[in-house]
């Protein structure tokens, strides 16, 4: 349950986000679009708390963040990295159990929750437990960053860029992991592309970011009709490529 | 070869002593740098502010000569003094430059996706530090670690001269009684245990960063601790017991051999066991080290004393400088027991060949020879008051050069073979004999008595009471003549200074 209200954000450089309002029902997957520098990281930076808003508020389960601890609801938030920022010095089993860890749960329960997400991911636990990350192709890379942010079950799930740096082939095989493991998980996801057909592939809603402005927020079918000339644009963007 | 092979071979329990005396210093002063080093490099990581002084301050202590540093730190309270403290204190100041670099370095180096991931699962800056960035920059610091103990392995062998032990002493041995085979005695164990260190410390890093495996680091890391605590537990051991008396020596042969009949005739007359700080240094660190009572005893020259010490005005009559110097003494809690017999004033030496060529043999006859000839000198004997300045202006001496500044275990030598064509040196050395020098008469009579004085540490000599006699035993016995021979058979028959000792006082002991 994400609820943007009102929100804007500057830098000493500039307004990064003006007025921004929209909410994710709970177990509904969003996409937010926009070119780089639109401000879509930054929204995942305040939903995290490591910004907070100058004006408006962000609400994580109604609640505002900054009434969170922040250490709490990065715990109880996944996050999925463009770079997938998988720790080099650690198994593949070992990062899974990062968050899980600092949790404090048993070696009992960390081990069969890795076997868990592992299957989940759909990597064979036997084959990668104990591989490293470098040992991994882009691809089972990506999987294992998603199954270490579902490891402590979060409610929420970030995805910043997660296929960005992927084959075309990879990538189209991820996207149907990625909704039959939301098919399993149903958790409230927000994804933040610059790729409108990734958007439309994965989204029940689509948010379009411009100049730190949502230019649109609706359902894929209703954004496809929208006249801004901004998501016409990227619209077209679509169409050429 | 061979001749260092039996060297060794009858010096094997002291050999063993002080490469472990030189494992510990560069060990404790290795695990000290790291304790404060890392979390100086964290902060430099972290704070720029903090980082750039901080490197700076550490960058110039690196770029000071480690005789310089150990200079400074003599007469520092708590860190200073003769000995391992030193030692250790300015090896950790030598340590941190490295380590500080390579951990903030490493910490600098970790990609941004890494940390970002980190905080975004929730870390706690203390978790992401402990879990994440420490573990990534360990072989940087482990690397930072290596050159610190290399440099370290390096910096100890100085560390002699301040009486630290370690390999150094056969280095300073050799020097002095110009052996190149004590030399290497120290010189080929000392870069052993350089090349052995970096090895281990490189085979660590290596293990660490090609895969990194945290068992394995855990592992590696285990095993260097161990190897540290028992090289700790190894300078504890060898640290001595303070129920002994100390005898130090200045870092001349015949310093050497005084010191040792000191220590003998303790041991011999007084029942007390020694422990042997010789070839210390210059005259300063003698005469810091006994008044802070690092050593309890050495044999001093009354009119250097006079002077170099006490920074008196130059006195030509014997029994008026031994009153002063005896008097200045006891005020400084030192006493001044009576003179052991020989004045070893200054001699300036000239090659054989050149007197004998030229009809030199007195002081007063050099000034007309020296226009284009070379002067070589120890530093002290530039410096003070009774030394060149005086004697130039006293016999109208002018030099083609500045005279240079040579080592007093270099300087007979540099002669002989034609470096330099004027020296000043003892008037005892055995080697003006053994290498054909003349010593010119001081016919002007300018240089003072040098009369050679036992000092002792008052307060030892109170908790002692058969101290005095012990080394009364010794005052007026030992002539010019004698040292001489001993000095040579030290210096040219290379004898053991040790041995030496002992036969004098066997001789003495049986009337001779």
């Amino acid at each position: 349950m994400i609820d943007l209200e009102r929100v804007s954000f500057a830098r000493p450089t500039g307004l990064v986000l003006r007025e921004v309002s929209f909410s994710i029902p709970e177990g509904e997957t969003v996409a937010l679009v926009g070119r780089s520098g639109a401000g879509k990281s930054t929204i995942l930076k305040l939903l995290i708390r490591l910004l907070e808003p100058d004006e408006g508020r962000v609400l994580i389960d109604r609640r505002d963040t900054r009434d969170w601890d922040p250490f709490t609801l990065r715990r109880r938030t996944g996050y999925v990295l463009q770079d997938v920022g998988l720790f080099p010095h650690m198994s593949v089993a070992a990062n899974i159990e990062s968050i899980p860890a600092l949790d404090g749960w048993t070696r009992e329960r960390k081990r069969a929750r890795v076997v868990e997400m592992l299957r989940l991911v759909g990597l064979d636990a036997g084959e990668f437990a104990q591989r490293w990350p470098d040992e991994l192709s882009g691809g089972q890379r990506q999987r294992v960053g998603v199954a270490r942010a579902l490891a402590a079950d979060p409610p929420v799930l970030l995805m910043d860029e997660p296929f960005g740096a992927l084959d075309p082939i990879t990538r189209a095989e991820l996207h149907a992991e990625f909704r039959r493991i939301q098919a399993t998980v149903r958790k409230t996801v927000l994804i933040v592309t610059h790729d409108m057909r990734e958007a439309f592939a994965l989204a029940d809603r689509v948010g379009v970011l411009d100049a730190g402005e949502l230019a649109a927020y609706d359902t894929p079918s209703a954004v496809q009709a929208c006249s801004h000339p901004v998501v016409r644009r990227l619209l077209a963007a679509m169409e050429l490529a | 070869m061979s001749a260092l092979l039996a060297f060794w071979r009858s010096h094997a329990s002291e050999l063993g002593a002080l490469v472990a005396q030189h494992v510990a210093l560069v060990a404790v002063s290795t695990l000290v740098a790291v304790a404060v080093g890392v979390p100086v490099g964290i902060l430099a990581a972290r704070y720029r502010r903090v980082g750039a002084p901080l490197s700076a301050i550490a960058n110039i202590v690196q770029t000071i000569p480690s005789l310089a540093l150990f200079g400074f730190l003599l007469p520092l309270p708590f860190v200073g003094g003769v000995g391992a403290r030193t030692a250790v204190t300015a090896l950790i100041l030598y340590a941190l430059l490295p380590v500080i670099r390579t951990t903030s370095a490493g910490l600098r180096s970790i990609d941004g996706a890494i940390l970002d991931a980190a905080d975004a699962m929730g870390m706690t800056p203390r978790q992401r530090l402990t879990r994440v960035e420490l573990p990534l920059a360990l072989p940087a610091i482990v690397a930072g670690v290596r050159v610190a103990t290399v440099v370290g392995v390096g910096t100890v062998t100085i560390a002699a001269a301040i009486g630290a032990g370690g390999l150094g002493e056969y280095i300073y041995r050799g020097l002095s009684m110009v052996d190149a085979t004590v030399i290497l005695a120290g010189a080929i164990p000392a870069a052993a245990l350089a090349l052995a260190a970096d090895a281990l410390l490189l085979l660590a890093e290596r293990q660490l960063s090609a895969r990194r495996r945290a068992k394995r680091a855990s592992r590696a890391i285990a095993l260097a601790l161990v190897t540290l605590v028992l090289a700790g537990a190894a300078l504890l051991a060898a640290i001595p017991h303070r129920e002994r008396i100390v005898v130090g020596s200045k870092n001349f042969t015949e310093q050497v051999l005084l010191g040792e009949l000191l220590a003998q005739a303790i041991e011999r007359y007084a029942g007390v066991p020694v422990d042997r700080r010789l070839n210390l240094g210059g005259t300063f660190i003698c005469d810091r080290a006994l008044r802070t009572g690092d050593i309890d005893a050495y044999v001093e020259y009354s009119g250097t004393a006079l002077t170099a010490v006490f920074k008196q005005p130059v006195e030509r009559r014997p029994e008026r400088v031994l009153d002063t110097v005896r008097r200045m003494y006891a005020d400084a809690g030192v006493t001044a027991l009576r003179p052991l017999g020989f004045d070893n004033t200054f001699a300036i030496l000239v090659r054989g060949r050149d007197a004998r060529a030229r009809g030199l043999s007195r002081l007063s006859q050099l000034a007309a020879a020296t226009r284009d000839w070379r002067a070589a000198f120890g530093y002290e004997f530039l410096e003070r008051a009774d030394g060149y300045p005086g004697l130039a202006a006293a016999y109208g001496l002018r030099f083609r050069d500045p005279p240079r500044v040579m080592d007093l275990t270099l300087i007979y030598r540099a002669l002989a073979q034609g470096e330099v064509d004027v020296i000043a040196g003892d008037a005892t050395a055995g080697l003006i004999d053994a290498l054909d020098l003349v010593a010119l008469e001081d016919d002007r009579r300018y240089f003072p008595p040098y009369d050679a004085v036992p000092l002792v540490h008052r307060a030892t000599l109170l908790r002692y009471p058969q101290l005095r006699a012990a080394l009364e035993r010794l005052a007026g016995r030992i002539d010019a003549a004698s040292m001489r021979r001993m000095n040579n058979a030290v210096d040219g028959e290379r004898r053991d200074p040790a041995a030496v000792a002992r036969e004098f006082l066997d001789a003495l002991d049986r009337g001779v």
